[in-house]
């Protein structure tokens, strides 16, 4: 349960290896969460471009690598900082999946008082072009993974009469750009099917929160150049947990991007055709 | 669904509220295991979140058989659980009974007062409210009531066990016999901590009711200057003898404002109060109504909202005797801080009951309100919380809306032996709450 200076027992990771999200874990075990339940991609297909964990590259070394990488790992640290911790298997593109995902999860912690959703693929939008099959599940894994796992931990959530569903949508779905509108429009849809599950619950007790960071420095953007106001993702997992003490319902990171944004959005195509990136 | 918090009005769960009018009816919902489980609520005066259960059954009991009686020869009174002490003292004052324990409000249920073991001035002298039970009659988890007496141990699991063991629908308990419906009071300043901890060692068993106000604003020599309040049932002869003696009629309760502005008491406004307040307080001998001694709270509906829209939390500990140096730390860093905390309270504990999730241990408590909203208080509380577990001391459960789990078998070492009780009397898990979710009760 939420206590009555906002601290949680319980985190749900879907998406158990983005940084993003167990940046956040981090912060809330140390504001004293006791149980965390890492939801992760089995094993990877292939190395590169993993589903289910936030970042392509990086992925699966944790719990590749045996022992040792395990016991160093997001777990280990997790464990050594007081937590309970479980991993369970989940699987972005088989939404069949999601709701038994969740039960396993009950099971294990409990009553979920924070579940966040940080899975995602970013992708390459040349590739993506090349190949459409692998926009369409990159999108699949996107949004469609979302609105699965969404509507399954939202069943539970009201159940229980509490908790929040944080979702990682980000500023690219805000105003779709040419440079990368395969992602934006899964992060577009992602954004409104959150914003739409939010109302849904509303006088439930249940919450969604919806997370707009703008370019974040991490595995997944590595190798691209930053965007102007880049953030981290301690930063970002810093404006998740205010957020969640706060009880908002939507959070930019940073916070002036949201001013940006409202710019953004009345520029006129042909000018917002043309920028860069 | 209704959304309920504690008095502290944080942290608010939707339930499904019922209000059960026989026995037989809140039998039915029990034996119905509801899927989130069900919890009794009494006036819903615990801070925190003992009496609220998210998206389950919370319910109500204060309509369930109302009724009280009083054996004048013996002066036990039998009571439904959802009985007031502000009604039995509206009933038994004028007979010349008083309750054996009341808290720092009447707006309790007898069912609340046996689930918390609640504790008063007198705890010096007279233990806590489970100290004079004589029996209770409990609905438990299949459905069907027991009588419990002090001889069995689910009594004491139920004594202090925060409505986890069953619904207490009826308890009967001895009262006091009173010549007056008023309280001879003293009152004393005192100089710092160090002076209020020593007079009221040496004097409190002078005394059946006896409770400082500490100053927390102030810092330096006089930290933790205080105002002694002591006070006995005062005899007819005490008193002007103009009017009925035992006459009990609190004055009518004035209404706080719907909403206050965050940050309405503040270090400047507190700092204010807490100067005039000291001042205020010379050495005097009063006589003063049951009211204003016992309840000066009550007098204002609502108080609690003056702590604005993010509610407060009070911090309630007790140290055993010995442990005087953790209290002293504890008030020297929340004046270093300045913590603004609106009438902190410390008292002297005599013995406590075997009760084993029971609150009171012989030795002193300190009871705090603060404001949810005070920057870094989860983290300055968490490091009162480990030097109270240090010292062999604890957190009442009553107030608590925010403490660790892991802290809790530390602080009550009975803790195992009551979830054994617990799990055979409710082997489903069917009373419930947010408390018990929260603290893996
Ligand atoms: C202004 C103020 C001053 C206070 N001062 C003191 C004090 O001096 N000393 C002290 O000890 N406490 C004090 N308290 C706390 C209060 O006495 C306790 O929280 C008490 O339990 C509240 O009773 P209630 O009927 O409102 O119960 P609720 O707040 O409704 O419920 C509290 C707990 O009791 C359980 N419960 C209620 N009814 C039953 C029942 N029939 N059967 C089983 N379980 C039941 C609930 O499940 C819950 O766990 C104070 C509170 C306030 C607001």
């Amino acid at each position: 349960m939420k206590n009555a200076l906002g601290s949680v027992d319980t985190v749900l990771l879907l998406g158990g290896r983005s940084e993003i999200g167990l940046a956040t874990a981090e912060l809330l075990v140390r504001a004293g969460a006791r149980t965390v339940v890492l939801a992760t991609r089995p094993t990877p297909v292939t190395a590169s471009r993993p589903a289910g964990a936030d970042g392509p590259a990086a992925g699966a070394a944790d719990r590749e690598g045996g022992g040792d990488a395990h016991h160093n790992g997001p777990v280990g640290r997790l464990a050594r900082l007081g937590a309970e911790v479980h991993e369970i298997d989940f699987d972005a593109a088989h939404p069949e999946t999601h709701a038994k995902v969740i039960d396993t999860a009950v099971r294990l912690a409990g009553d979920l008082d924070v579940v966040i959703a940080a899975f995602g693929v970013l992708g390459d939008q040349a590739a993506y072009e090349d190949d459409p099959v692998s926009a369409a599940e990159s999108m699949a894994v996107n949004l469609g993974g979302h609105v699965s796992a969404g509507l399954s931990v939202a069943r539970r959530l009201r159940e229980q009469g509490h908790g929040t569903l944080v979702v990682l949508s980000s500023v690219a779905g805000v105003r779709v750009r040419r440079a990368n509108f395969v992602y934006g429009a899964a992060k577009a849809g992602l954004d409104g099917f959150a914003q739409g599950l939010g109302d849904a619950l509303h006088g439930s007790g249940a919450r969604v929160m919806v997370v707009r960071p703008g370019f974040v420095r991490g595995r997944m953007t590595k190798g691209l150049p930053a965007a102007p106001m880049a953030t981290t993702p301690a930063e970002v997992a810093v404006a998740i947990v205010q957020g969640l003490r706060d009880g908002s319902p939507v959070v930019w990171v940073p916070r002036g991007l949201r001013l940006v944004f409202t710019a953004m959005r009345v520029l006129p195509r042909t000018l917002w055709r043309r920028l860069p990136r | 669904m209704t959304f309920l918090t504690g008095w502290g009005r944080t942290a608010p769960t939707p339930a499904t509220l019922v209000a059960p009018r026989t026995v037989a009816e809140l039998a039915a919902l029990v034996a119905g295991s509801p899927p989130r489980g069900l919890i009794a609520r009494g006036l819903g005066r615990a801070y925190g979140d003992a009496a609220q259960n998210a998206g389950g059954l919370v319910a109500d009991l204060t309509r369930l058989e109302p009724r009280w009686s009083l054996d004048p020869a013996t002066g036990v009174v039998t009571a439904s659980g959802g009985t007031s002490l502000h009604d039995l003292m509206t009933g038994l004052v004028p007979k010349g009974w008083f309750v054996p324990v009341t808290p720092g409000t009447r707006h309790v249920t007898v069912g609340g007062a046996v689930a918390a073991d609640v504790h008063g001035k007198n705890h010096h002298l007279d233990s806590s409210f489970g100290a004079h039970l004589r029996s209770l009659t409990l609905l438990t988890a299949d459905g069907t009531t027991r009588v419990l007496t002090p001889s069995d141990e689910a009594f004491w699991a139920t004594v202090g066990g925060m409505g986890l063991t069953g619904v207490v629908v009826e308890a009967s308990f001895g009262c006091v016999p009173i010549e007056t419906s008023r309280v001879a009071v003293e009152v004393t300043r005192t100089r710092d901590l160090d002076h209020t901890l020593e007079v009221m060692a040496a004097t409190d068993d002078g005394h059946r009711y006896t409770v400082a106000w500490v100053d927390l604003l102030t810092r330096g020599a006089r930290m933790g200057r205080g105002v002694l309040t002591r006070g006995d049932h005062a005899r007819r002869d005490e008193i002007p003898h103009a009017g009925d003696p035992l006459a009990f009629a609190p004055a009518a309760r004035v209404a706080a404002p719907p909403w206050a502005p965050d940050g309405l008491l503040n270090q400047v406004t507190v700092r204010a109060f807490n100067q005039a307040w000291y001042a205020k307080a010379r050495e005097r001998r009063v006589i003063q109504d049951i009211a204003p001694f016992f309840h000066p709270l009550d007098f204002m509906e609502g108080w609690n909202r003056m702590y604005g829209s993010r509610g407060f939390v009070q911090y309630q500990f007790a140290v055993p005797f010995g442990a005087e140096g953790t209290l002293r730390r504890v008030v020297s860093r929340l004046s270093a801080e300045g913590v603004v905390s609106f009438v902190p309270v410390l008292k002297r504990f005599g013995p406590g009951t075997p009760g084993m999730l029971s609150f009171p241990l012989p030795g002193w408590t300190l009871a705090l309100d603060i404001p949810a909203g005070l920057p870094g208080l989860a983290r300055l509380l968490r490091v009162f919380d480990t030097w109270v577990a240090e010292a062999g001391g604890r957190l009442y459960l009553a107030k608590d809306a925010r403490m660790r789990a892991e802290l809790l078998p530390v602080m009550y070492p009975r803790l195992a032996e009551w979830a054994r009780i617990r799990r055979r009397l409710d082997p489903e898990g069917v009373f419930r709450s947010d408390l018990a979710r929260r603290l893996g009760l």
